[in-house]
């Protein structure tokens, strides 16, 4: 195999990590919902947490895409 | 990109120079970048002189104004505490200027011919330094008040003997880690939408001479691009906030330790 294909085989392999942070923001934002539904009152005071929540879970996906990046424009 | 044609997704985020000057081995030239950051504290300054004229029956920017004010200070309240007050306006600059910025790189500017307008939160030069900021503020109010009690934010209450050493590490490691992610988050978070909208743009485009089948991926990838910028859209606003708010608990961490 020579190296361009590896490359876009590798970003390709990278970006995988970005849909498993789909699963992580989404995962965040349900159970927000879920629990929210049930208590409506509360549900203001935590959303604060729900961001950093969302942050964390997104900043890994993001990470991903900047491996995919880098792996995809090496020389 | 072989695939993509003759339209390069990366060519977006070039700096060139506008007014090129060397000093002492040093290029400061006036790029692309610094004149978008100017226009981006020209609208934030315009914005905020309109709405601050301290009118007694608020107008339209008065409002504006005061909304995105109590916005940035009831987080500040709810996340700091009444010591919050004096971070208040750093947090401000910081959310207003990072939000105007994102916008500005999403406006499409670019149906005029010649006029290219830059993302400047899509470089880690920028919005690095932006979260170096935040974290040396942090270190230094942290030191400032608690001296060298600050460290024991790296170990939590009741935590068993054994583990301290082990938990410390990890605790100074996710510290340090710190504005690393704040600046990445938001650098790549830009310059993931700017690519993604690139490259379905010269998706319509090249789809136009493909024939039936062309045309067909050309308004699949048109619909696409809306939900995209307004996704975007989104994105910016969160992307700001988020910055905002990690800055708010990190200020939080270090004046209230735990």
């Amino acid at each position: 195999m020579d190296f361009a294909s590896a490359q876009v085989i590798g970003a390709g392999l990278a970006a995988i990590g970005v849909g498993a942070a789909a699963i992580g923001v989404g995962n965040v934002f349900g159970s927000f919902l879920e629990s929210a539904l049930r208590n409506p009152a509360a549900a203001d005071g935590q959303q604060g947490r729900l961001f950093i929540g969302f942050a964390a879970a997104e900043l890994l996906g993001l990470i991903a895409f900047a491996v995919a990046m880098i792996i995809l424009y090496a020389r | 990109m072989a695939e993509a044609g003759k339209i390069d997704p990366m060519h977006q985020f070039t700096v060139e120079p506008i007014v090129p000057l060397h000093i002492g081995g040093y290029d400061i030239s006036f790029t692309n970048s610094s004149l978008w950051l100017f226009i981006a504290l020209a609208l934030l300054m315009g914005f905020f002189m309109l709405g601050s004229k301290r009118e007694l029956v608020p107008g339209r920017w008065q409002m504006a104004a005061e909304g995105v004010t109590g916005f940035v200070d009831n987080m500040v309240k709810v996340n700091i505490g009444p010591e919050g007050k004096k971070f208040m306006p750093y947090i401000f600059s910081l959310f207003t200027f990072i939000l105007v910025a994102n916008f500005l790189g999403l406006f499409p500017l670019a149906i005029i011919p010649g006029l290219h307008q830059f993302t400047t939160t899509s470089h880690f030069s920028i919005t690095g330094v932006l979260a170096v900021l935040s974290f040396s503020m942090v270190l230094i109010v942290g030191f400032w008040r608690h001296k060298l009690h600050f460290f024991s934010l790296f170990v939590p209450h009741g935590t068993p003997i054994v583990m301290v050493p082990l938990i410390f590490l990890v605790e100074l490691l996710s510290f340090m880690v710190r504005p690393f992610s704040l600046g990445l988050r938001l650098f790549v978070a830009m310059i993931a939408g700017h690519i993604l909208m690139e490259v379905f743009g010269s998706f319509i485009v090249s789809g136009l001479s493909g024939g039936p089948i062309g045309w067909g991926v050309s308004a699949l990838s048109f619909l696409f691009i809306i939900f995209v910028t307004l996704l975007e859209l989104l994105v910016c606003a969160i992307q700001a906030y988020v910055f905002a708010l990690l800055t708010t608990l990190y200020l939080n961490d270090a004046i209230n330790l735990h």
